[in-house]
């Protein structure tokens, strides 16, 4: 069936709005549905192919030290050792600055303080 | 004597001058105008730094568009029998400089080219950290359609009003990509609309996002993104160009190149192409697509109440578009008991990075120890997924 666009009403106009926000919607909640599916997948494997090494744990292993600090609003894992949220975020503006390099290029692994003796 | 005064006579008549006087009258002064928008322009990119990258390029094809004589741009091969059915032949036989770069953006090369690019810079990490700000990036696609209303009010055709719609994609790519297909007359105002209100985005979208939430919503402080591993990262690019693809085939070129350079950033086995992708292709492709847009604003196409409209209409997309996001985003604090701050919502308008920076800036103007970039470049690359696929949309409904 062929339909004239060319010449289109405003009430076709507002059927095809409709339509068109509704289809952005779809994939994109398609797409966020298969986010999560992949996800858990991926982590399941991930699991699985740790669940070996973590398995002979000795009785006489050090204890696990606490889980660090982390800082608010950033993607991985930072560790901050005596080091506060806003400071943390300083230092890490900091060095994307001075390498030039995106901040959400750059992954931080700790920020500790280094005590003056 | 004779003859000197004959070759005097004759570079007379092939000056820019003489061509001007040829013209006489109105056309004459419109061409005149051009020249004086074209350097406006290029006083807004090079000294107020509005998208300078593309914006001195478009402004200065535009400058030598409308320099009288230069011949380096024809108007009339690409749109005297329709913008379907161009003569290949008489484009390379008949066409100058411009009209050759021209091709990449006719054949729709430079903005796949340049999604590439963009690609290969983004990190699609926070939006798989928080699947759910895909839907700020779906609802800030609101000002397209919009738009797109407000068009076919204004009384434009089907295509064009999709042309000027996709404007509020805040995704100058897109927009250009869409348009040479459905509007290619419009392109010149469009793309300058475009790249315009992107770069003025600090500006507009601020007071809407003042009006959209309370200061208790700003306020919030959202909790840290999970990381995401590099298997979910270089499987994503390959799930969405599938799936997407499937769903809408028209926008395969140009979704199909940014997940390609997301792919080659993320995949590890691929620096090289990937740093190529980054710099050097995406500078090359710039050049070609700055210059050769600007060059279709030839005065019979831009000096027009069109113009004005489009205009208009840009800066309408861009508002709901913001709004769209935002209202999500309210909807989202409500539903999440307050955990969700609705500010990251208007980065769901593309406009990679600037509009996660504007999150992030307004979040912190109410609450210095929020950090809210991150959170907010989730919604931001979903606007970047969300338009192609309104363009996509849009292409599929009115290219046929």
């Amino acid at each position: 069936m062929t339909v004239d666009t060319t010449h289109i009403s405003f009430a076709n106009g507002l059927l095809v709005a409709a339509l068109g926000v509704s289809v952005v919607f779809a994939v994109l909640v398609l797409l966020m549905g298969i986010i999560k599916i992949q996800t858990a997948v991926v982590e399941a494997l991930e699991d699985r192919e740790k669940q070996p090494d973590a398995a002979p744990a000795s009785p006489a292993a050090p204890a696990a030290p606490a889980p660090a600090k982390t800082a608010k609003g950033s993607c991985g894992g930072v560790a901050l050792h005596d080091v506060p949220d806003a400071t943390a975020a300083m230092i890490m503006a900091i060095v994307a600055d001075e390498l030039q390099t995106p901040l959400n290029e750059l992954r931080f692994i700790s920020i500790r303080e280094v005590k003056n003796r | 004597m004779e003859f000197i005064g004959a070759i005097f006579s004759n570079l007379g008549e092939q000056t820019g001058f003489g061509t001007l006087a040829a013209m006489g009258g109105v056309d004459a002064v419109k061409q005149i105008i051009m020249i004086a928008i074209s350097c406006l322009l290029l006083y807004l990119g090079i000294v107020k730094k509005f998208e300078p990258l593309l914006l001195v390029g478009i402004a200065f094809g535009m400058l030598l568009t409308n320099l009288p004589g230069s011949g380096i741009y024809h108007p009339e091969l690409w749109y005297a029998s329709g913008s379907a059915n161009v003569d290949w032949g008489a484009v390379l036989h008949d066409g100058g400089f411009l009209d050759i770069l021209y091709l990449g953006v006719k054949l729709g090369i430079y903005p796949s080219l340049i999604f590439a690019g963009v690609g290969a810079m983004t990190d699609f990490g926070p939006m798989m950290a928080n699947p759910k700000s895909m839907l700020l990036g779906a609802a800030a696609q609101l000002g397209v359609y919009v738009a797109l209303l407000g068009a076919i009010a204004l009384g434009f055709t089907g295509p064009e009003a999709a042309s000027i719609g996709i404007i509020g994609g805040a995704d100058g790519p897109t927009a250009i990509w869409l348009t040479k297909t459905l509007a290619p007359h419009l392109l010149g105002p469009i793309a300058i609309a475009a790249y315009s209100y992107m770069a003025l985005i600090p500006l507009i979208q601020p007071p809407i996002m003042r009006l959209l939430t309370t200061e208790k919503m700003r306020k919030v402080k959202m909790e840290q993104l999970r990381p995401v591993s590099q298997t979910e990262k270089i499987l994503f690019p390959i799930v969405v160009t599938i799936v997407t693809c499937l769903i809408l085939p028209s926008v395969a070129s140009l979704l199909g190149c940014l997940m390609l350079g997301n792919l080659w950033k993320e995949c590890g086995v691929t620096d090289r192409l990937s740093d190529t992708a980054q710099n050097a292709l995406m500078n090359i492709v710039t050049i070609f697509l700055g210059i050769s847009v600007g060059a279709t604003a030839t005065a019979a196409q831009f000096l027009s109440l069109q113009t004005i409209e489009i205009i208009v209409m840009g800066l309408t997309a861009f508002a709901f578009a913001t709004a769209g996001g935002l209202l999500i985003g309210d909807l989202m604090y409500f539903l999440t008991g307050g955990k969700i701050n609705p500010l990251i919502g208007s980065a769901g308008v593309s406009a990679v990075p600037m509009a996660a920076r504007v999150s992030q800036v307004e979040g912190q103007k109410w609450n210095p120890s929020n950090f809210l970039l991150m959170h907010a470049m989730g919604p931001n690359v979903s606007g970047v997924i969300g338009s192609a696929v309104a363009a996509g949309f849009l292409l599929a409904v009115f290219g046929g």
